[in-house]
C-alpha cells in the first residue's frame, strides 16, 4: 500500500501525544497478565529440569510421584505429538527433553497437582537416571572438529564439509574484489571480538492457564507476543486441530522477541488433557534464565581497509554465533546487517550458526545485528583514531544512500542514514566538551523491518463510536497508535475509538508482534479497514440523498456532497450515519486482510559519552542521544520510548549483562541479583531525535521503530569506553573487572 | 528473462554463478523455475526465502509481478524480534 499522494497533509491526530489507553489499568494493578487468570478446579503445574549440561536420559520413573496424594498428572516428552516439521519438533523437544538433555535447565518432566507444595514434592519423587556426556558452551570450542556433538545430523547443505556437526549452517554475502580493495588501503585493521549471551530481561515471567478437555477442545490464556503463533505451535506439538484451540493473549510484561515461541504452553495443555482439569504454569525467574531463550553469543573477526582520507576500500567480517542446543537462523541477519550502513566497493561477510549446550536461542530485538555491528563499528572507530579522522565525517563519507549497492545484495532506494548522521552532526551533543577519563562513542545501526500477515476489523458502533479489533499483543503502545490511525482516517476524535486485541477464534491469522511490524502493518490494515467503512457509509448517504455514490465524499468525519452538482445536503456525521444503520442496511464495518510488504529498512545513529573510573574499572554513562528515522511518528511518546528502551537494553548488554557458565556447563547467574540489568540510577536521561523520512510503502509513511534502537548501543558504548580508557575493548560486557584489567595491562 | 542475484553461499550450489536467469513474471514462477533449473537450491527455498525487488523486501508474496527490468535479489527468510 503506497504512500498517500497527500502524505504531507495536516494530520489532526497523528503526531499527537494522546493518553495511553492501558495506562490506568497498568498503574492500578487492574491489567490482567499471564499469571493473573484463574479457573475453577485449577491445578498447579511445575517442571522438573536437568541438572546437567548434556546427558542421555536412561530412564524416568514417575511411579512414586504419581502415588503422591494430590498429584493429578505427570507428563514427559512421549505425551506430546510427533510433528513432521523439524521446527515444531525442536520446540517440542525443548519443552520436554527427548532422549537427551541438552543444557542445564532443560525440562524433563512436568507435574500437575492440587497445590504448589504438592507439585514441588512430586518433582522430588521423579527418578531420572542420566548418563552424563561431555558438553560445550563456547562457540569457538563448539566449532572444533573434536568438540562434543550437541545433536547429530542437524547440519544443512550449506555447512562446510569436514566441520564439527555443531555447525548447522553457513552464509556468505557481499560483492567486489576484496584483495584489490585491501591493496588500495593506507591502513588496515583486523580485530577479533566476542559478545556474551544476554537475556531479553522482560519483567513478566512466562505464564499460562490451559484447559484441554477429552473432547479435544482447548482454551489457553498466556503471555505471548503472538497468540496465533502459540496456537500453531501447540496444535502441532499437542496434536490438536487449530480450530479447537482458542488462545487468548494476556497483557504482556515485556517480550522483546523472547515471547515469540513456546516454552511451557504445550506442557500445560498436555497436563490439562491428562488430568482433565485446568492447569496453571508460571515460570520462576530462575527458570526464565535457565530455560528460555537468551540471544546468541558471538565470536567475530573484522578486517577493514581505509585510505588516509577516510574512504573504506574493503571490508570483511567472519561471524560465528551459537544459538544453544538446536539449529538457529540468526547469523545470516548479522552477516547481512554488518556493513549495511556503508557504501562499499568490496565487502564480504561470512557466518556460521553453531549449536552448544545452552538454552535454545530466542529472538531479541533485531536478532543478530547488534553483535555484528559492534564489531564493525569498533574497527571503523579505531581506524578513525589511527588516521586522525572525525568518526562522524568518516561515516558520512562512506554512508550508504539511495543508489548504493548494499552489502547484503539489493540496491537501496530511499533510506535515511545520511539525514540521521547530519542530525547527529548538528546536535550540540557532538561538540560538547569532554573531561578527564571521559570519551565519546558513535555508532550507526540498521535493521530490516517487515510487515507480515495482518487482519483488522473496524466496527462502527450504533452510538457513533468505533471499535477496532486486531490480533497483535500490544508491547509498545500499538493500541494507541492503531486507534489514532483509525481516528485520523475517519475524522473523529481519538477518544471515540477503542482498539482491543482479540483471541485466535475471533479474527483471521496474524503474525507475531515482532519485526517492528505492528504500527506499520496493523496500521496499514486499519487505514484500509477505515476506508472500507467510509465507502460503505458514503454509499448509504448517497442512497438517503438519492444521488450517486461518486457524488458523496468524506470530509472531517462526515459525508458531504462532492461538489455543486451533487445537490444541497447538510453533511451527515459518522454518528448520524451510525444512528440510522438499522434502516440503511444493518451494521457498518470495514475490514482488511493482508500479508503486508514494503516495511522499509531503518537506520539509527547513537552518540554516547562515558566516564571510566581508573580505580575500579566502572563505567558511567554521562550522556546518550539517539537519532532515528521513524518515517512518521504516529505517537511520539511511544517512538521515543522504543528508542530509549532499546538504548537501555544495549547499555546493559555492553556493560554488565552476560550468561556465565561454570566448567560444569551450569548457568551460575540465573537471577537479577547476579545478572545485572541497568536500573534507573545507572542511566542518564536518554535524549531522542526523531527524523521523519516517509516510508513509501505506507499510506502515512510509517516505518517500524522497535528494533533498530538496540543495534548501535553496543558499539557506541564500546567506542566511548575505549576512547576514555585509552585501550580498545573487544569483548562484551565491558564489566568493571574486565576494564580494570585492560587498563592495568595498558600501563 | 529475470536476472536473479544469489547470496554468496548459494553460489556454490549453482556452479559458482552470482546471477541466474529464469523465465518468470511473478515470484511464484521465479521460485518454481529456480527449483526446476537448479535443484540444489530446493532445500533453501523449502526452508524459506525472501526477495528484494528494486530494493523493497518481500517475504511470501508469490504473485508480486516481476519484469526483466527489475533488480531481483534472493535473501534469507526475514525474521524479527
Amino acid at each position: 500500500m503506497p504512500l498517500d499522494q497527500n502524505s504531507k497533509r495536516d494530520f489532526k491526530v497523528i503526531g499527537k501525544r494522546v493518553l495511553r489507553p492501558d495506562g490506568i489499568d497498568k498503574v492500578t494493578g487492574k491489567a490482567m497478565y499471564g499469571a493473573d487468570m484463574t479457573a475453577p478446579g485449577m491445578l498447579v503445574g511445575r517442571i522438573l529440569r536437568s541438572p546437567h549440561a548434556h546427558a542421555r536420559i536412561v530412564s524416568i520413573d514417575t511411579s512414586a510421584a504419581e502415588a503422591l496424594k494430590g498429584v493429578k498428572a505427570i507428563v514427559i516428552n512421549a505425551d506430546l505429538a510427533n510433528p513432521e516439521d523439524e521446527f515444531f519438533a525442536d520446540i517440542r523437544d525443548n519443552c520436554l527433553a527427548r532422549e537427551k538433555v541438552l543444557y542445564d535447565g532443560h525440562a524433563v518432566a512436568a507435574v500437575a497437582a492440587v497445590d504448589k507444595a504438592t507439585a514441588k514434592s512430586a518433582l522430588r519423587l521423579i527418578k531420572v537416571k542420566y548418563e552424563v556426556l561431555p558438553h560445550v558452551t563456547d562457540v569457538d570450542e563448539a566449532m572444533k572438529a573434536d568438540a562434543p556433538v550437541v545433536q547429530e545430523g542437524r547440519a544443512d547443505e550449506s555447512a562446510p564439509a569436514g566441520s564439527s556437526q555443531n555447525v548447522t549452517s553457513h552464509f556468505e554475502f557481499g560483492h567486489g574484489d576484496l584483495d584489490a580493495g585491501f591493496a588500495k588501503a593506507d591502513k588496515i585493521i583486523e580485530r577479533s571480538f566476542k559478545t556474551a549471551a544476554t537475556h531479553q530481561g522482560y519483567i513478566e515471567p512466562h505464564a499460562c492457564l490451559a484447559s484441554l478437555g477429552s473432547d479435544g477442545r482447548g482454551e489457553l490464556w498466556c503471555c505471548t507476543q503472538g497468540q496465533y503463533n502459540v496456537r500453531t505451535i501447540c496444535s502441532e506439538v499437542c496434536g490438536i486441530e487449530a480450530s479447537q484451540l482458542r488462545v487468548t493473549a494476556s497483557e504482556i510484561g515485556g517480550g522483546f522477541g523472547g515471547k515469540t515461541t513456546c516454552f511451557i504452553e504445550p506442557v500445560a495443555l498436555a497436563l490439562s488433557r491428562k488430568s482433565g482439569k485446568p492447569v496453571k504454569l508460571v515460570m520462576t525467574r530462575e527458570e526464565v534464565f535457565r530455560a528460555t531463550g537468551p540471544t546468541v553469543s558471538s565470536s567475530t573477526d573484522v578486517k577493514i581497509g581505509m585510505t588516509s582520507n577516510g574512504r573504506i576500500t574493503a571490508a570483511q567480517a567472519k561471524l560465528r554465533y551459537q544459538g544453544g542446543a538446536f539449529p538457529c537462523g540468526t547469523v545470516e541477519f548479522g552477516a547481512q546487517a554488518a556493513f549495511a550502513a556503508y557504501d562499499l566497493e568490496a565487502v564480504q561477510t561470512l557466518g556460521w550458526n553453531v549449536m552448544t549446550n545452552r538454552p535454545k536461542e530466542a529472538a531479541y530485538r533485531a536478532p543478530g545485528a547488534p553483535m555484528a555491528i559492534f564489531a564493525v563499528e569498533s574497527v571503523v572507530d579505531e581506524l578513525c583514531q589511527e588516521l586522525g579522522l572525525d568518526p562522524l565525517e568518516t561515516r558520512l563519507k562512506n554512508a550508504a544512500r539511495k543508489g548504493t549497492l548494499s552489502s547484503y545484495g539489493p540496491t537501496f532506494n530511499d533510506i535515511g542514514l545520511v539525514a540521521t548522521l547530519e542530525a547527529a552532526k548538528a546536535h550540540p551533543h557532538y561538540t560538547a566538551p569532554l573531561g578527564e577519563n571521559q570519551g565519546r562513542g558513535l555508532s550507526c545501526g540498521f535493521w530490516f523491518n517487515f510487515g507480515g500477515n495482518t487482519c483488522v476489523s473496524l466496527n462502527i458502533n450504533p452510538d457513533g463510536t468505533v471499535g477496532v479489533v486486531e490480533g497483535n499483543p500490544d508491547i509498545g503502545g500499538s493500541r494507541a497508535s492503531i486507534s489514532m490511525m483509525a481516528a485520523e482516517e475517519l475524522g473523529i476524535p481519538y477518544e471515540k475509538v477503542r482498539t482491543v486485541i482479540t483471541d485466535t477464534n475471533s479474527l483471521g491469522f496474524n503474525d507475531v508482534t515482532d519485526g517492528s511490524r505492528v504500527t506499520f502493518a496493523v496500521g496499514l490494515a486499519t487505514i484500509k479497514a477505515a476506508r472500507a467503512a467510509i465507502d460503505n457509509m458514503c454509499e448509504r448517504v448517497a442512497n438517503i440523498w438519492g444521488i450517486d455514490r461518486d457524488a458523496v465524499e468524506w470530509v472531517d468525519g462526515a459525508a458531504q456532497p462532492a461538489g455543486p452538482n451533487a445537490g444541497s445536503h447538510p453533511p451527515m456525521s459518522l454518528a448520524e450515519i451510525a444512528a440510522v444503520a438499522d434502516q440503511t442496511g444493518g451494521p457498518i464495518a470495514g475490514h482488511h486482510e493482508v500479508n503486508a510488504d514494503g516495511a522499509g529498512v531503518s537506520f539509527g545513529v547513537h552518540l554516547c559519552d562515558t566516564e571510566v573510573d581508573p580505580e575500579t574499572g566502572a563505567t558511567k554513562i554521562l550522556r546518550y542521544t539517539v537519532f532515528q528515522d521513524a518515517g512518521r511518528a504516529v505517537h511520539p511518546d511511544y517512538v521515543e520510548g522504543q528508542m530509549q528502551g532499546g538504548s537501555v537494553q544495549g547499555i546493559g548488554w555492553a556493560l554488565n549483562e552476560e550468561y556465565i557458565y561454570g566448567d560444569d556447563g551450569r548457568l551460575q547467574n540465573a537471577g537479577f541479583l547476579d545478572y545485572r540489568v541497568p536500573v534507573a540510577s545507572d542511566l542518564p536521561p536518554i535524549e531522542t531525535v526523531i527524523l521523519e523520512i516517509p516510508n513509501p510503502g505506507h499510506p502515512y509513511g510509517v516505518r517500524g521503530v522497535g528494533e533498530t534502537s538496540i543495534v548501535p548501543p553496543l558499539a557506541a558504548i564500546a567506542n566511548a569506553v575505549s576512547r576514555a580508557a585509552g585501550v580498545r575493548m573487544t569483548e562484551l560486557p565491558i564489566s568493571p573487572p574486565k576494564l580494570l584489567k585492560a587498563m592495568s595491562e595498558r600501563g | 528473462m529475470v536476472r536473479v542475484k544469489l547470496w554468496g553461499s548459494l553460489r556454490s550450489l549453482v556452479d559458482g554463478q552470482e546471477f541466474v536467469e529464469v523465465e518468470a513474471s511473478n515470484f511464484k514462477q521465479l521460485l518454481d523455475q529456480l527449483e526446476q533449473q537448479h535443484p540444489a537450491l530446493k532445500p533453501q527455498i523449502k526452508r524459506g526465502v525472501s526477495f528484494a525487488l528494486d530494493g523493497v523486501i518481500y517475504r511470501d508474496a508469490w504473485f508480486t509481478p516481476i519484469s526483466d527490468d527489475n533488480e531481483v535479489v534472493l535473501m534469507p527468510y526475514m525474521v524479527g524480534g
